[in-house]
């Protein structure tokens, strides 16, 4: 395991000593007055010079989260004073935000990060009053005659490595905000405190590095548009090993009835290949006359973790490309916060798209009227109407070797509001699934702890501490039913649970939804399948050949 | 700290009225003061956050969106027309719905995680915000000569048994057995008890000085209620005549309301506006299906197609990908 870890038993123990959420004795002590501090596995590198000169981002320079000077701009008080005010003309949910907090306390106990720490600032209206007690300070008058009344303080160095730790203790998974009486989302304002951080260099390198890849390459892994195409190629040529069927993606192809846009991590990463090999088997087997762009090659957008001019930027991208490619409509991957920008910003920022049409599904005919302006479906809608109009042949069994749950990805759930369509295919693609306890799926569903671009090495063991309640409740039905298999339709997910699993629950893996329903697509003319597409052995048909013998 | 400020803030009319004789200050004066810096700053408050934008649809969504139509839709939970987002917001607004929905999350032994429903608070707050709205409502009869009906519908509904004189209202009660609640909880729990700032708990010692002060009226000393009534009619009709003879607890009731006044506007008491313009409840979910605007859509310079195939053109075409320029 990494060295950014401490051992799972040295973990287990800090849970288990003091049984109480809240870690540390705070008796007689404001929360201002807790003290933090950076060490191994808690803080992500920044972004290295080059990026950020790339980028053309403020104040390029070589400095670690540990240093004890951050070598700061000059002026930095006021670039951040300034920014925060313009911001605030420009957001009402941060101004409405920074106001109306009453300090209920519904949402304390609600944040993955603040129950795998125990650290107070992790409860997410204390995370709001990092920012809400320099805000009082600065800006409401009033409140400024009244200082220690009002818990405001200066804006000091302190302060901005206090907002770096906790602004990156965040997922912007809004799990709070479905608690909080008055909706205050917590995302906004780390959306909007990372922006802030952006402007005197104080950054991410696991952030930063896949904005500029993605800029200059068209994915967050940089991957240029020759070695893009071969490696789709390859996945071609083992599904034609595994099945006999030769699927023939197209590249940059103009006048294709669909752009397919998926996060870059499903064509290199393990096991987002598999879900990859999952959505070319399913086209294949309808006949869908799609596309695949080397330009517009990221589903993922990783300028949302960064500011609202870098997410527009690289989003523009995809109607660029649909525009060019004089598609009909755009049909988007499995992938969370990708999702979350494609359904709440992407029409708004770049948009109207007048030059696509009203998607509708060539196989049944279904309108997507619920995507006729933004003219991009998600593929669990696609594949769901698939299966209820019955144009897809599949046999379950073929999954029989995976007892499987469902994990909802945060910006599907909280920011989209899709719960229905996976759980519908994985039902009709498998036959043994069973959920994890009501209050830690749906909208109520926990973050993997590595989403919003922390899902960096280094900083593993916050990603293992965030990642817990999640890892809990998985451990819960794996104990009760034997459960090995997390599925789930985030790129984010596929990439960091892997490891989760392994600290917490070893022996359970983690696959995307389209991967199952690639193992159970009976494919026309297909050889005789005996193995998944990892090359696992499908246990479920050995059965049938004994019970047909 | 709180209770040293409020404590302070009732000895002022005391000893103003009863010592200083500025009843004239106390009784019509610094109400219309007040009342005045709560009209202007609370609308001041509510304009602000009205003309600052919404850039973006961000609802946050917690069931099942409108798709298939063979896939119900949670529309109160996920609204995509106007009318599931007022239902939304007004089951908030009476019902405490997000609280209602609570959960607990306790850590025990051997590293679990468990939860359960927790109803503590929606019980508390909505104790608190519902008995606070009926006796405001009793107050009614004081600012009418003619008393509306269903206030005197109210009363009657109101009283719990007339075993005292004038009878005694549930609602006084309540709301103080309400304000307690809230006062212990951010006391006894350690996680509130660190979130808790002065500010959270001076509304509350206020408001219970506040009811304490108007109960002692009504039940126990007795101060005259017509002479109160004329003045509050005379302070409706915009006079500024001296107030008659009324017992100087409620200049301590009437100026502490003052106080209230005067600070709400600038503190978290204006949750009461904001809760209906949250962005992430009363925006629909249907940013796919009906563009949102945005009124300040920055325009940024992305790398175009054509950026990139100059950079690219060689590896393209070896790729046998197809190129706009040969």
């Amino acid at each position: 395991m990494s060295k950014y870890v401490p051992k799972l038993s040295d973990l287990k123990k800090n849970f288990d000593e003091k049984p109480s959420i809240l870690k540390g004795d705070y008796a007689s002590k404001e929360w201002w007055e807790t003290p933090f501090e950076f060490r191994d596995g808690n803080w992500c590198f920044p972004a290295k010079i080059d990026v950020v000169e790339e980028l053309g981002f403020p104040n390029p320079r070589k400095w670690a989260a540990t240093d004890n000077d951050w070598q700061l701009p000059q002026g930095w008080q006021k670039i951040i004073s300034d920014g925060l005010k313009l911001r605030l003309k420009k957001f009402r949910s941060l101004k409405l935000y920074l106001d109306s907090c009453v300090r209920c306390g519904a949402c304390a106990d609600k944040c993955h990060f603040f129950l795998g720490t125990g650290d107070p600032k992790n409860m997410p209206v204390v995370r709001a009053e990092l920012i809400r007690s320099v805000y009082r300070n600065d800006f409401t008058l009033a409140e400024k005659i009244l200082k220690g009344f009002s818990g405001s303080r200066k804006l000091t160095a302190e302060v901005i490595k206090e907002w770096h730790m906790y602004y990156h203790q965040c997922t912007e998974c809004r799990r709070c905000s479905v608690f909080c009486p008055l909706g205050i989302d917590t995302a906004e304002i780390t959306m909007l405190a990372r922006e802030l951080l952006n402007l005197i260099g104080v950054n991410n390198n696991w952030i930063l590095a896949p904005v500029a890849n993605c800029n200059r390459t068209g994915n967050h892994l940089g991957i240029e548009p020759h070695t893009f195409v071969q490696n789709i190629e390859s996945l071609a040529e083992d599904i034609e090993d595994h099945t006999g069927i030769k699927v023939n993606p197209t590249f940059n192809r103009k006048g294709a009835e669909v752009l397919f846009i998926t996060p870059s991590g499903d064509v290199f990463g393990d096991p987002g290949v598999y879900t990859m090999m999952g959505y070319l088997l399913l086209f294949h087997h309808i006949g869908l006359d799609y596309t695949i762009s080397t330009y517009a090659s990221e589903g993922g957008n990783f300028g949302l973790f960064t500011s609202n001019d870098m997410m527009k930027k690289l989003n523009a991208k995809m109607y660029h490309e649909a525009e060019r490619l004089k598609v009909k409509w755009i049909l988007g991957g499995e992938c969370g916060h990708m999702w979350r920008v494609v359904h709440q910003y992407m029409s708004t920022m770049n948009g109207p798209a007048d030059f696509l049409e009203e998607p509708v599904s060539p196989i049944t005919g279904t309108k997507f009227s619920n995507a006729v302006s933004t003219k991009m479906v998600h593929i669990a809608e696609f594949t769901a109407d698939l299966i209820y109009h019955k144009k897809l042949k599949l046999d379950p069994k073929r999954n029989d070797h995976l007892k499987t749950t469902f994990h909802d990805s945060c910006n599907v759930a909280r920011g989209m509001g899709m719960f229905e369509e996976p759980r519908y295919i994985l039902r009709n693609v498998c036959n043994s699934f069973h959920e994890m306890p009501e209050n830690t799926i749906r909208e109520k569903t926990f973050c993997c702890g590595s989403g919003s671009g922390l899902n960096a090495e280094e900083f593993m063991e916050i990603r293992m501490r965030g990642g817990f309640p999640r890892a809990n409740a998985v451990k819960y039905v794996k104990e009760k039913h034997k459960v090995d298999s997390l599925v789930t339709i985030c790129a984010i997910d596929r990439a960091s649970l892997p490891a989760l699993m392994r600290y917490w629950n070893p022996g359970v893996a983690v696959y995307g939804l389209h991967e199952l329903v690639g193992n159970a697509l009976v494919m026309h003319g297909e050889k005789k399948r005996t193995e998944d597409l990892r090359e696992n052995p499908m246990t479920g048909l050995l059965d049938e050949e004994k019970d047909e013998d | 700290m709180s209770f040293f400020i409020v404590a302070f803030l009732t000895l002022l009319p005391l000893i103003g009225v009863k010592y200083a004789g500025l009843n004239y200050l106390f009784g019509v004066i610094i109400p219309y003061f007040a009342f005045s810096v709560f009209i202007a700053g609370f609308a001041y408050r509510i304009f602000d956050w009205l003309k600052t934008p919404l850039p973006f649809r961000i609802t946050t969504t917690c069931g099942q969106e409108k798709s298939l139509d063979w896939i119900k839709q949670d529309r109160l939970d996920s609204p995509s027309r106007f009318w599931h987002v007022v239902l939304r917001v007004l089951a908030e607004v009476f019902f405490f719905r997000s609280l209602f929905l609570n959960t607990r999350t306790e850590l025990r032994e051997g590293g679990n995680l468990v939860y359960g429903s927790s109803k503590w608070l929606w019980i508390g707050g909505l104790v608190f915000h519902w008995s606070l709205l009926l006796i405001g409502l009793h107050h009614i009869r004081f600012f009418f000569v003619m008393v509306p009906g269903f206030i005197d519908a109210l009363n009657i509904a109101d009283h719990f048994l007339d075993l005292t004189l004038p009878s005694f209202y549930i609602t006084d009660a309540l709301v103080l057995s309400a304000l307690t609640f809230l006062f212990v909880r951010r006391v006894y729990d350690a996680k509130m008890r660190l979130i808790s700032l002065p500010t959270d708990y001076f509304p509350l010692v206020l408001i219970v000085a506040i009811v304490i002060a108007g109960v002692f009226m009504r039940y126990v000393t007795k101060v005259d209620v017509m002479a109160i009534k004329d003045q509050m009619l005379r302070l409706v009709n915009f006079s500024f005549d001296a107030p008659g003879e009324i017992g100087v607890l409620f200049y301590v009731h009437l100026f502490l309301v003052c106080v209230l006044a005067i600070y709400f506007p600038f503190s978290k008491l204006m949750h009461m506006g904001a809760i209906f313009l949250s962005p992430t409840r009363i925006l629909c979910n249907n940013s796919r299906e009906k563009r949102h605007v945005n009124p300040w859509n920055t325009p940024t310079k992305f790398r175009t197609y054509a950026e990139y195939e100059d950079d690219y053109r060689e590896k393209m075409k070896k790729a046998n990908l197809p190129v706009e320029k040969q």
